[in-house]
């Protein structure tokens, strides 16, 4: 028998900024190994969400939270080391964000401020980290170079290998393809389907079709509440809710 | 007639832009003529490198290698004493403090950079000179060390507003990118903001320096004046800044006396010159690290 794992649980958790609702009273939980995507539109708390998963949140002065999140069982805010959290609990922003040094460095950055300053395993850890992101065939012999020197997508999967050089259990994707072209989203989506095998990955997307194509499971935001989550194919055929319904048809959003 | 007025507007603006440069040029032009009128008489090398400033002794000697370190070690040694202290205070500002404390430390700053030079001359005249004599057991507190700190704290000011925004001009993104990472705040701070800013550091420092070289009368009222070779921070010692504020009201217009002070604001004029193009250049380059 199989027993699946709750990798991420979440518990009566609501978020405010200022005040303001940004999610409210929100349960479920993201299974071990499984693409959860969440779509939803904007304002819907799903960033907020995602932000939360890694507390990036924390940054952000104005925020303030109730309820329990837990990651393997422990609380994130209370049993988990800050800085061992974001770094198995990998993150890709929407826009590409490479730091201005070179691509190796990049790669380098994450392993070397948790304490690995061996050359030759930081090199081993660059390439493997670049080619499961499918990115070692373009960049192999100019590591050197500025990582602001390559296309937007070649960014993306930048990111992308530089959160797998830290070996994450959680891969967090917060609209990784919106600024990409449809060959580069294609190349994240082939990806991701490798990472599944190997981690756990919430995907927060704007582009509903992604959500359908990449999710083995899927979860609806609307107004910072999780109005449905269930099956890929459940939500985009015989969604329960109304506003789901809609939502995924294409009548609002 | 629409367009007959967009003609004026145009050449209006076309002709303030031009007086600001030929204002400039003018300015030069009498500078370098006035200041050339010396050497006809006394060598480049020997005005640069004497070390005799006796401009009313008979003969005169017009050696201006005393005033140029005199502002050499003033400026040297308020520049040890701002830039740490002032990147300190932009780093603070910038990057760590709360909200509420950055609006009150910027004011600060903004303040202190208000402050006419004349009121912090002559606050340190009171305060610091007396102070510094008595620390260091020293016969008179007016020396390169007092108007050192006194400029220090007028290049803060510069140094920390401009890396401030040069900090601030660090896209969110670096540092969202290497706080998801793990890495630390001062990691994120040192590894990737401070590096990405380095243009706009060093732009800040220039600018902080060039106050200092150009700043007159707080020198003039603390470091003493004495125009000989300075050998310690402890000694008196007299810029060219100084030299030529004290001195100019009491020369006779064409003599040498005359002519020399001009010469001076020649040295001293590609001096700054030279700090505020390095400043220009460093703002101007690509940001990139490494």
């Amino acid at each position: 028998m199989v027993t699946v794992t709750e990798k991420i649980k979440v518990k009566s958790f609501s978020v405010t900024f200022d005040g303001e609702p940004a999610l409210k009273n929100v349960n479920f939980s993201v299974k071990e190994k499984e693409i959860l995507g969440i779509i939803g539109p904007a304002n819907s708390g799903k960033t907020t969400f995602l932000r939360t998963l890694n507390r990036l949140n924390d940054l952000n002065p104005r925020y303030q939270h109730s309820g329990e999140l837990l990651i393997d069982g422990k609380d994130i805010y209370q049993k988990w080391d800050l800085f061992e959290l974001r770094k198995k609990i990998g993150m890709v922003f929407a826009l590409p964000t490479p730091l201005p040094i070179s691509i190796f460095d990049n790669l380098a950055y994450g392993p070397r401020r948790h304490g690995i300053g061996n050359r030759r395993q930081l090199r081993e850890i660059v390439e493997r980290s670049l080619k499961s992101a499918f990115l070692w065939d373009e960049v192999k012999d100019r590591l050197n170079e500025s990582a602001m020197k390559l296309s937007g997508g070649q960014q993306q999967r930048l990111c992308i290998a530089r959160t797998i050089a830290l070996e994450p259990e959680v891969i967090l994707f917060d609209e990784p393809c919106s600024g990409l072209d449809p060959i580069s989203t294609a190349k994240i989506e082939e990806a991701m389907q490798e990472f599944k095998k190997r981690y756990t990955l919430v995907l927060v997307t704007n582009n509903t079709k992604q959500a359908a194509r990449v999710s083995d499971r899927v979860a609806f935001f609307l107004m910072g509440e999780l109005v449905e989550i269930d099956q890929t194919q459940k939500i985009f055929t015989v969604p329960k809710d109304k506003r789901t319904e809609g939502y995924v048809s294409g009548r609002y959003g | 007639m629409r367009k007959y007025y967009e003609f004026v507007v145009e050449g209006l603006i076309l002709l303030s832009a031009i007086a600001s440069i030929i204002f400039v040029l003018l300015i030069l032009i009498f500078l370098l003529k006035e200041g050339f009128m010396l050497f006809r008489t006394i060598g480049v090398f020997d005005f640069l490198f004497g070390n005799r400033w006796y401009p009313i002794s008979e003969p005169p000697r017009f050696g201006i290698l005393p005033l140029i370190l005199g502002s050499l070690w003033v400026t040297l040694g308020a520049t040890v004493i701002a830039v740490p202290l002032g990147i300190a205070c932009a780093i603070f500002i910038g990057e760590i403090a709360p909200g509420w404390l950055r609006e009150i430390l910027k004011a600060g700053v903004e303040l202190l950079a208000a402050i006419p030079s004349i009121v912090l001359g002559f606050i340190g005249l009171v305060t610091l000179v007396p102070l510094v004599k008595k620390l260091f057991g020293l016969p008179t507190g007016l020396t390169a060390l007092s108007g050192s700190i006194m400029l220090a704290f007028m290049a803060m000011p510069t140094i920390v507003s401009i890396m401030e925004d040069a900090l601030n001009a660090v896209p969110r993104g670096y540092r969202e990118g290497s706080i998801a990472m793990g890495a630390t705040q001062w990691q994120t701070i040192r590894r990737i903001v401070l590096p990405s800013a380095s243009s706009g550091i060093v732009a800040a420092v220039m600018l902080g320096i060039g106050r200092v070289i150009g700043e007159t009368m707080a020198v003039m009222m603390i470091t003493g004046n004495a125009a000989v070779i300075p050998n310690s921070f402890f000694q008196p010692v007299r810029t060219m800044t100084a030299t030529i504020a004290a001195e100019m009201g009491e020369t006779v217009q064409g003599s040498e006396h005359y002519f020399a002070l001009f010469a001076i604001g020649i040295v001293l004029f590609a001096i700054t010159f030279a700090v505020n193009l390095l400043a220009d250049l460093s703002l101007h380059r690509k940001q990139t690290i490494g």
